[in-house]
Formats: C-alpha cells, sequence, structure tokens
C-alpha cells in the first residue's frame, strides 16, 4: 500500500468500564496510528462497541486515560470528540429517518456550519452561500459512495445495504479525521460487503483517514486491516498484525469456545 | 401532464434549493398569494373577514409554532394556548404600560416573552422525552392560565383578568375594519411563515429533525441536545406567542385567561396532526380543516336532516360534530399519520405521472 502509516493519534490507556456489576471492558491498553485500519473483533459481548462509545464520549469508562492527538483526557465527551475530528456509525443503524439522504449528509456538517438561526431564518446571504458551499462538499460524497439516485429520498424507506452506506456518508460529510465504524458490513450480501470494502479502503487511502473498524467476516479483516486487537469478555487477549493474531493460540480457543 | 418537471432540470444547487423547485409550484403560490393580498381583501365580506379568515391565519400561526416544537423537534407539548395568552396579555401590557409603544414593536415583545416563558418550561425536555414531556407541558398550561386569573397585575387590574385591547394603530393608520385586520394578519402570517420555512430548511432545522429522529446520533454529531430543544421551545413559544396577541388585537378585542384553556391547546395541537406533523404547508392545511369542518357540519347536519325527514335538534347536531372530529383525527393519526400535507404530496406525485402511471 502506498499510503504511510504515522504516528500514533489515539491512546487508550487501561480503560475500564462497567455498567452495575457487569464488566464490559476490564484495564484495556491500545493504540491507533494515523491513516492506519485498525480492526476490533471478539466474539457477541466482548466489549467491542463499548470501546468504540468510550472513543467519542456515548460511554465515560471509570478507569483509564483516553489520549486523542497529544490531549490527554479522562473521558471523552461526544461534543469534544466530534470537534476533534472523530466521526462513527452505529452497529443498528442510527439515521435520521424522516429526513433524506441529502439532509442526513448535511447534517454531518453541522460542526463546520457557522450561521445562527436568525441568519437562517432570513435565509438570503450568508445562510443561503453556507448552504451552498456545503451543498457542494456533500455532493462529492454522494458521488464517492454512489448514491446520487437517491438523494432525495427519506432514508427510512431505503433497503438495509443503501442504509449503512448513507450513515458511512453521513460519518464522511464530517471529514473526519477518524473514522469509527461498527459492524458496517454487517447483514450484508457479498457483493454490498464488497462495495463497503472498497470505499473504506479508498476512504483510507484517497482522505488518508484513519479507520477503527469492528466486523465479525474474519476474512475482510484480515485483508483490509494493518493491525488488530482481539477482546473477549471485556479483555484483551491479542494485538497485532492479522497474521500474528490468527495463529495466536489464546485467539483461536476464543474463538473455538464460542463456536461449539 | 400538467404538473410536472420534465424538462426543468437544475443547473444549480441554488435552483436546487429553492422553496418551490418546480416551476408549477412557484406559479401556485404566487397566484395564491396575488389571491389573498388583492382578490379576497377587494371581494369578501365581513363574515369571512371575522369568522373564518383572521382566525384561520391565527390558528395557522399558532400551529406552526406547535409544529416547530413538535413535528420538527419531536417534543410534544400541550401547552401551546398557555403561550398564546403569554402572548396576548404581554403585548397588551407593552401597550397599556408604554406610552407610545409601537403595535408591531409590543407584538415583537410579546413574542419574545413568550419565547422566554417557553424556555423555561422547556428545561424539563432535557430530562424526560415523550408522554412525560406533554405532562410537563400541561403543567404550564395550567400554572400560566392560573397566574393570570391570579394576579391582577397582569390584567391591569381588570376584572376576572378579562383585558380589552384597544385597536391596532401603525403609522397613524388606525386598523378598524375587518378588512385591514385581515391584511395586516396576513402579512405578518405569510412573513413568518417565510421565515419558518427558512429555518427548517437549513441547519438549524436539520438539528431539529436530528434531534427528534435519533438523539445519540445527534449529539454524536457534535449537535448539543440541550441548545437544540430549547431554542424549539423559544421559536415555537415566540410564533405561539405573537399568535396570541394578534389573537387578541386583530380578532377578539377582548379576553380572559380562560379563553386559553386547554381545549385550545388541544384544538392546535389536532391541526397539525390532521394537517401533517413536521410540514408547514401542514400548519394551514390542519387550521383551515379544523376550523372549517365545524362551520361545514353546521350547515350539513341540518340540511341532511330535512332531507331524511329525521327530526335533528342543536344538541344533536354538535355531538355529532364531536363524533366526526374524534373519527376523522382517529383517521389521521391512524391511516395518515402525515396528514393532510402528505395527502396533497401523493396527489401531486400522481398528477406528475398522470397519465402514465407505471
Ligand atoms: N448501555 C449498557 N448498559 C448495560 N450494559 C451494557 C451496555 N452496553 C453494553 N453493555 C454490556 O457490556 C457488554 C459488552 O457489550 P458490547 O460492547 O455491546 O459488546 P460487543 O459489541 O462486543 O458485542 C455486554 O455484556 C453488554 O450487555
Ligand atoms: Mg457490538
Amino acid at each position: 500500500m502506498a499510503r504511510k502509516i504515522g504516528e500514533v493519534i489515539l491512546d487508550l490507556r487501561h480503560i475500564s468500564l462497567s455498567f452495575g456489576g457487569v464488566k464490559a471492558l476490564t484495564d484495556i491498553s491500545f493504540d491507533v496510528r494515523e491513516h492506519e485500519i485498525r480492526a476490533i473483533i471478539g466474539p457477541n459481548g466482548a466489549g467491542k462497541s463499548s470501546m468504540l462509545n468510550v472513543i467519542n464520549g456515548v460511554y465515560r469508562p471509570q478507569q483509564g486515560e483516553i489520549i486523542f492527538q497529544g490531549e490527554h483526557r479522562k473521558d471523552m465527551d461526544t461534543h469534544a470528540a466530534a470537534a476533534a475530528g472523530i466521526a462513527r456509525t452505529f452497529q443498528n443503524i442510527a439515521l435520521f429517518k424522516g429526513m433524506t439522504v441529502l439532509d442526513n449528509l448535511m447534517t454531518g456538517r453541522n460542526l463546520k456550519m457557522r450561521c445562527n438561526f436568525l441568519q437562517h431564518a432570513l435565509w438570503w446571504g450568508p445562510a443561503q452561500r453556507e448552504e451552498l458551499e456545503h451543498r457542494r462538499k456533500v455532493e462529492e460524497i454522494i458521488d464517492f459512495l454512489e448514491i446520487e439516485h437517491i438523494r432525495k429520498t427519506p432514508v427510512g424507506r431505503l433497503p438495509y445495504g443503501l442504509q449503512k452506506r448513507v450513515e458511512l456518508g453521513r460519518a464522511l460529510a464530517a471529514e473526519p479525521k477518524m473514522l469509527l465504524l461498527d459492524e458496517p458490513m454487517a447483514g450484508m450480501n457479498v457483493e454490498e460487503k464488497q462495495d463497503m470494502c472498497r470505499f473504506i479502503l479508498d476512504v483510507n487511502d484517497q482522505f488518508g483517514t484513519t479507520i477503527v473498524l469492528i466486523e465479525h467476516d474474519m476474512g475482510v479483516v484480515m485483508d483490509i486491516s494493518d493491525r488488530v486487537v482481539v477482546l473477549d469478555y471485556g479483555r484483551k487477549i491479542a494485538d497485532g498484525t492479522p497474521d500474528e493474531v490468527k495463529n495466536d493460540p489464546e485467539v483461536i480457543a476464543a474463538y473455538l469456545g464460542t463456536q461449539h | 401532464m400538467i404538473y410536472r418537471e420534465t424538462g426543468q432540470f437544475k443547473t444549480s444547487y441554488a435552483a436546487d434549493q429553492q422553496i418551490f423547485p418546480i416551476r408549477q409550484d412557484r406559479i401556485g403560490i404566487a397566484i395564491l398569494l396575488a389571491f389573498a393580498f388583492v382578490v379576497v381583501p377587494l371581494t369578501a365580506g365581513n363574515y369571512w373577514f371575522n369568522a373564518i379568515l383572521i382566525p384561520f391565519l391565527i390558528f395557522s400561526l399558532a400551529a406552526l409554532g406547535l409544529n416547530i416544537l413538535t413535528g420538527y423537534a419531536g417534543q410534544l407539548s400541550l401547552g401551546s394556548a398557555a403561550f398564546m395568552a403569554v402572548g396576548a396579555y404581554a403585548a397588551y401590557n407593552f401597550q397599556v404600560r408604554i406610552e407610545g409603544m409601537p403595535v408591531l414593536l409590543s407584538f415583537i415583545l410579546a413574542g419574545l416573552t413568550a419565547a422566554g416563558v417557553g424556555i423555561l418550561f422547556g428545561l424539563p425536555s432535557l430530562r424526560i422525552k415523550g408522554f412525560y414531556l406533554a405532562v410537563a407541558t400541561l403543567a404550564a398550561q395550567f400554572f400560566i392560565v392560573w397566574c393570570l386569573t391570579k394576579f391582577p397585575y397582569l390584567s391591569n387590574y381588570s376584572a376576572s383578568g378579562v383585558i380589552s385591547v384597544p385597536n391596532v394603530e401603525i403609522l397613524g393608520y388606525t386598523f378598524d375594519t375587518p378588512q385591514s385586520r385581515y391584511l395586516l394578519v396576513l402579512s405578518i402570517v405569510s412573513l413568518m411563515a417565510l421565515l419558518a420555512k427558512n429555518m427548517v430548511r437549513s441547519s438549524t432545522g436539520r438539528a431539529w429533525m436530528a434531534v427528534r429522529d435519533m438523539d445519540v446520533a445527534a449529539e454524536v454529531i457534535g449537535i448539543r441536545l440541550m441548545r437544540t430543544k430549547l431554542l424549539a421551545f423559544a421559536i415555537s413559544s415566540f410564533y405561539c406567542g405573537v399568535a396570541g396577541a394578534l389573537y387578541a388585537f386583530c380578532y377578539l378585542g377582548s379576553v380572559e385567561p380562560d379563553g386559553f384553556s386547554l381545549d385550545l391547546s388541544f384544538k392546535i395541537l389536532f391541526m397539525i396532526i390532521v394537517g401533517g406533523v413536521g410540514s408547514i404547508l401542514g400548519s394551514f392545511l390542519g387550521a383551515a380543516f379544523i376550523l372549517l369542518v365545524p362551520i361545514f357540519l353546521d350547515i350539513v347536519l341540518p340540511w341532511l336532516s330535512e332531507l331524511l325527514h329525521l327530526p335533528v335538534d342543536s344538541a344533536t347536531v354538535s355531538h355529532m360534530q364531536l363524533m366526526v372530529f374524534g373519527e376523522l383525527i382517529m383517521f389521521f393519526l391512524i391511516v395518515e399519520p402525515h396528514g393532510l400535507a402528505r395527502l396533497w404530496q401523493i396527489g401531486k406525485e400522481k398528477l406528475r405521472l398522470w397519465p402514465f402511471p407505471h
């Protein structure tokens, strides 16, 4: 690959998170380097989604430290994460169902828009200019994801696979530094998976976006990720390149253990 | 094929982002406005102005206000009438207490007062949603009406809180004919509808809808929930407040706190349910529908009873009205939750393909 992997951009140290008595994450540390594709894998309930939620401030860990771009934090805050350039998609699609594809993507750029509601009410002038400027950017993403034909469709009416793609579009609309993808290919057919893979690789390649990816399809993970973290019962059991991880006896045991 | 967009290619995003991107819609709205501003004032009689057109416009504005909060931002409210009351009484107080206060300015201040009160009663929305929030706004409804009866200062010490407002006068011109008041209300409502449309089609409106549709995702995008919800409460109450001021100054002339009861709040809620939740046009359609159906039934039911030789007294007629009303509302809740505005849109889509259905 031509792209160059950079310095550590996100460093998670000794993260522990529990809900009441349930320990979702126990003392987890790993880092993510700039421009890399970092996968998180593990059986169901291992704590993968919780990990993403900690990274962008939806959950606050009881212990640990999050260092993003050199800034040390005890926990993240959703707004701060968004402002720092972290965008994400959800395991269960979390689109704005009543809005069109175009509006969903425009909403993704919310933080980049400066006009206030009075300027919006008056429309002509700054608000319209801003709207057009951002519309242009959003149209680039629409072209990139090949969803021109559905831009005016309310997302609630779209099939599942396309909704997943639109959700990626909404995250991309923010022009994020780091993209957190929670099972972007779950429930897709082979063709849709291939498309999604291509988009993820292209985003990483063309925009240099760092990607943290949760995925169950081992073939995909081994193909596209640079490094893999393996979680099991809220603990980290392995961390390394796809090849290292694949042959790790503990990983094999964890996966065999859940399959019998 | 009269109504179609074929051949109207959008050559720029600006053209695509117009309020009415389809030419026939633009012509339609221009004709409607010309009709409302020119033909109606020249031809309509006093009954039409006083009993139908002026209340229709004022309720459209109140429904628009509620639609911003409930339809766009997804926060259910049962306090619209109370916010109208705040507007009516605030405008009255600004008028009688401040010498030489321009009436339009007191309408704006009345809106702002209602906005302030709206923010206050919107605070619970940061913690609670849906049904529970509706109950909290119910508290606003009762508390505000109670205050207006309880504190004589608010009604300038008039008996039982009834206020009689002075004639509206702007730049030396007195709006003392129904026709002139209609034009004043029409101008204000048209302008405010335009401002509302502009808000909902830009990022203010998208933030509201995002919070309505999926609040966690909205937060992750960087939308501040508190600010977004309270802004919706403020603007919604501003609209209801101005509607309340117009209700007192341009429609009834004299109002009492009990006139802004829960009944009225429900009426406004029904307007947006029937007209279309989350639609500017729907606010107008709903107001027209809810106001016109009783008038229509008043005329049709006695006529029907005569035709069928069934003796029907006026009490039965009003019962029938309630029943028909209830059924219509259930119809819209169950069959077409997006209301008349959606039916209108479906009609247009059919027309677009006509005569070649696919
Ligand atoms: N909001 C929550 N409240 C309570 N328990 C939770 C919550 N989120 C996750 N958990 C628990 O944390 C554990 C890890 O869940 P999750 O992160 O969703 O796993 P994965 O994404 O790997 O399947 C599970 O036991 C789950 O029940
Ligand atoms: Mg998960």
